[in-house]
């Protein structure tokens, strides 16, 4: 022990000095031939925005790791902001050997920048084993894997008072549109607002937008239209807000009404329904409102509070969300060993029985998420396969899908204010979206 | 190192304990600055006459002065202003030269004009409120005995950064009238002269069969006396269902119009639209109107169980008129964070911070007025109306300037208010100029170019008020 331990600062040092000298370098002392197995002595380091319960869970996943390779890995936080925080290493010569990254732009951005090293071929096919098509289309750039989603989140879970559907009599999981609308309809007669929308936050309605988008164009036309293939005044986006403005557009269906709702910013839509005195029976947004229930409210997720998947508006079952993407920076064999690792079904199931964690992983047995919120989470996330899309707000410039009081942020809010003319506000997001993506 | 020289030349003339340090300092570089001192003795030293002997050296050694606070000055503000300044000349990502254009997106990107427009709003309104305020709180506490407490708690605002008061006034101006202070003041006051009907937010199942009509509701057509009426209403919640309401039954057999009124929800569900079902209850005390050629011949009270019944009113086709008082309006106070009242509150959070500053400076102000000016106008027979008007005003004009003309000055700046008090929907109703420079710079815009522009902007709007203060400030001097 005291010998790896007096070994290790010197393997470190000289793991940097590899990488300052551009990294191609073979390890100076490492094993000749590295195994799942053998990785004795080998240190690597891993950066990733978790802190907290998180980076505790996280830890227990490298641990295990260590424990059947040998490999030493160190854990590095990178604060909130993750691609300035990898900048600065690379720009100082030494990247981190792993990183997780949690927005797909930083991928394409690094391999863009050649950051990134390119997996091997026995990490793809850990991930094609483990993974919808889907995860590794998002993970590669061109056609080449970089990486391996190992965390993900489900944005397709409408959140409801239990005791509020019971008394209107209304039976979930509520499976499709109109059956929705026919469910708020009689919530509302039972005499409590049917729904609360968090629409003072503008991400909350794009949110809304691409849930009804994804089920009805489906995924091919998403995609098109995440990356401004198609002009925002198609009429697949037309007709999804048609869609929308039959709940957005009716007072009696909306806490507050949509002049409230653009008053009721995110934290609140979601206490309106769950605290003691509430004003909705359902709010709408991802896996994360389980959070702020526990938090903010007394109601218990599961007994009080529980959801139903965000109901079709069209024929494919859609789940919209967002993932948490490990890439290697170096090509030490450790690093890819680590990536093959985060793939398998072992490192998924040891952080979904610690819950607070999603995985993307087929294979990984439901049966290990801690309660029966997340595991319904979970098998959602999985049952969409390649169905599932990341949220396009996410994936567009900023300046249209992550402004405050702009773009589609800006756009959605005053639809929500007025769902008379979805043609004109198809032509003003269109118009946004042109200057944002130029 | 010529600072150096001049704190040993100095501390070694005066009597005051010599530093060690500056001691040895002098010893090495002895001959250089022998080869200065014939330029030392030119300097004015501390406590001997200043201005005496302004000759050129005297200035040399000024400048030197003033040569670390210029280098900071070049480097924190002249650099970056002549930075900013280039800057707006070039596009979003910095890599072309556009011109003039950044100036023209002012006036045409309607973002940046909903700024220059609000901006406007603010300087016209804001220090003059604020003014008025101060001088109506100095002269009201001059008088008073308890006027420094009285102070205090004006000027108490002033201590709270300003983000602390915009999370205040966020929330004091919240919709909801059980977060929000002056809705649940308003909605209170409302409702205790507009009392809430029992069955307020109530909406007919059928309607078809019932037109809301001034607050209440009427029968679409006429019906005969010689047929039960049945009215179904929904959405009354849960737990403001009337504690003596028990199952609706269909209106009992007897003479006159008849009819019932029910609540056409089964909790749990089950329950058939438009039909009275097990779990329905009756709507009690709701007052119902016969109304026939458009006068109320009869009227009535249903039951419990929801049922009603006019004995008198055996034949023809009567109209049923549900009163207003029996669903109120419901009210829930002001959007004051809504696209309308946003600016108007945020002003008003504004004067809440700074009357407090305009108060203490008007009174300081006032307490420099001459009192035997103003006892001579009383003994000539002056009121205290005139008195006021006519002579503290005068004698207060140059400071009540001041406070109004630094007030412009910050109100153009005006930023942190905006950014927390107005919400998401509305901020791009409330802009104004810094705001916008910061979200065209950095807040998703990403257009640093523009930004430049609008801070050029704001920075040229400022200079004619700074101008006009140092002019005073001069004058006073004089």
């Amino acid at each position: 022990m005291k010998r790896t331990a007096r070994l290790l600062p010197a393997v470190f040092a000289l793991a940097l000095v590899a990488a300052a000298c551009g990294g191609d370098d073979d390890e100076g002392g490492g094993a000749a031939s590295p195994s799942a197995a053998n990785l004795q002595g080998q240190t690597i380091e891993v950066a990733a925005v978790w802190t907290g319960a998180e980076r505790d869970n996280f830890t227990k996943v490298l641990d295990e790791f260590s424990k059947q390779t040998g490999a030493k890995v160190t854990y590095t936080p990178t604060g909130d902001n993750v691609s300035t925080f990898i900048g600065s290493k690379i720009e100082g010569g030494a990247p981190p050997d792993v990183a997780v990254l949690p927005q797909q732009g930083v991928l394409v951005q690094l391999v863009g920048d050649g950051s990134l090293k390119p997996v091997p071929d026995d990490v793809k096919q850990a991930v094609s084993e483990n993974f919808a098509q889907v995860w590794g289309d998002l993970a590669s750039v061109d056609g080449q894997l970089y990486g391996v989603y190992f965390k993900a989140a489900n944005k397709s879970t409408m959140w409801y008072d239990v005791a509020a559907l019971e008394n209107a009599g209304v039976q979930v999981p509520v499976e499709t549109w109109d059956d929705y609308m026919t469910a708020a309809q009689t919530v509302s007669d039972s005499g409590v607002t049917p729904v609360a929308i968090g629409g003072s936050d503008g991400w909350t309605l794009t949110d809304w937008f691409e849930n009804v988008y994804l089920s009805q164009a489906g995924p091919e036309k998403y995609d098109q239209l995440s990356k401004h293939e198609i002009p925002w005044t198609d009429e697949s986006v037309v007709t999804a807000l048609e869609t929308l403005a039959k709940l957005w557009g009716n007072n009696d269906l909306i806490a507050g009404g949509a002049k409230g709702a653009l008053q009721t910013d995110f934290p609140t839509s979601v206490t309106d329904v769950f605290a003691e005195n509430p004003k909705a029976a359902m709010v709408y947004e991802g896996d994360f409102v389980a959070g702020v229930i526990s938090s903010e409210t007394k109601a218990k997720v599961g007994t009080d509070a529980n959801f139903f998947p965000f109901p079709k508006a069209g024929d494919s079952p859609a789940v919209v969300g967002g993932g948490d993407v490990a890439v290697a920076l170096t090509d030490k064999p450790a690093s890819f060993e680590l990536l093959k690792f985060l793939a398998s079904k072992d490192a998924g199931e040891i952080w979904a029985a610690a819950g607070g964690f999603t995985s993307p992983n087929k294979n990984v047995d439901s049966s290990v998420y801690p309660d029966d919120v997340s595991r319904a989470i979970g098998e959602a996330l999985v049952a969409a396969g390649d169905n599932f899309r990341f949220d396009m707000s996410d994936l567009a410039p900023a300046a249209f899908g992550g402004t405050v009081g702009k773009g589609e942020w800006k756009i959605l809010q005053d639809f929500l204010g007025d769902t008379s003319d979805p043609q004109a506000t198809a032509a003003a997001l269109e118009k946004e979206a042109a200057k944002a993506f130029d | 190192m010529a600072d150096r020289d001049v704190t040993t030349t100095g501390a070694g003339e005066q009597p005051a304990p010599v530093d060690r340090h500056s001691q040895a300092a002098e010893e090495p570089d002895g001959g250089a600055a022998t080869a200065r001192r014939d330029v030392i003795p030119g300097i004015p030293l501390p406590r001997r006459a200043k201005h005496r002997d302004p000759d050129r050296a005297g200035s040399t050694w000024a400048w030197l002065f003033l040569l670390p606070a210029l280098i900071l000055l070049g480097a924190m503000v002249v650099y970056p202003i002549g930075y900013t300044v280039w800057r707006s000349f070039y596009n979003a990502a910095g890599s072309a030269f556009v011109g003039l254009e950044n100036y023209g997106d002012l006036f045409t990107d309607t973002a940046t004009f909903t700024a220059l427009k609000n901006n406007a709003i603010w300087v016209a309104v804001a220090p003059a409120v604020v003014t008025a305020f101060g001088l109506i709180f100095a002269v009201l506490t001059e008088r008073i005995r308890w006027s420094s407490a009285f102070k205090l708690l004006i000027f108490m605002p002033m201590a709270i950064s300003f983000l602390a008061a915009g999370v205040i006034f966020r929330t004091v101006y919240d919709q909801d009238p059980n977060r929000g202070v002056l809705n649940a003041a308003i909605v209170s006051v409302h409702d205790t002269f507009i009392e809430s009907g029992e069955y307020q937010g109530i909406r007919p199942r059928d309607t078809d069969q019932l037109t809301a009509r001034g607050g209440g509701f009427v029968t679409a057509d006429p019906v005969p006396a010689s047929e039960p009426v049945q009215i179904g209403f929904v959405a009354l919640p849960p737990d403001r269902v009337p504690s003596d309401a028990v199952q609706a039954v269909p209106p009992p057999d007897g003479p006159g119009l008849r009819g019932v009124i029910w609540l056409d929800f089964a909790r749990g569900g089950g329950g058939k639209p438009n039909q009275i079902d097990p779990n329905e209850v009756g709507l009690p005390d709701m007052s119902v109107q016969a109304v026939q050629d458009g006068r109320t011949v009869d009227s009535a009270k249903t039951g419990p169980d929801g049922t009603f019944a006019f004995p008198e009113l055996t034949s023809g086709n009567y109209t049923i008129r549900l009163p207003s008082s029996n669903f109120g309006a419901a009210f829930n106070g002001v959007t004051w964070l809504g696209p309308t009242l946003v600016t108007p509150a945020i002003i008003g959070s504004y004067v809440w911070i700074w009357a407090g500053f305009a108060m203490v400076l008007i009174g300081a102000g006032l307490a420099a007025i001459p009192r035997d000016a103003l006892e001579a106008a009383r003994v000539d027979g002056a009121t205290e109306w005139q008195v006021f008007r006519r002579v503290t005003m005068p004698l207060l004009a140059p400071v009540l300037a001041v406070v109004l003309v630094t007030l412009v000055i910050n109100v153009l700046k005006i930023f942190d208010l905006v950014y927390i008090i107005a919400p998401g929907s509305t901020q791009p109703n409330a802009n104004v100029l810094a705001l916008q420079m910061y979200l065209a710079s950095f807040g998703g815009g990403n257009n640093q170019g523009l930004g430049s522009a609008i801070a050029v902007a704001l920075f040229l709007l400022v200079v004619p008020a700074m101008l006009f203060n140092i002019r005073r400030f001069r004058q006073e001097k004089r």
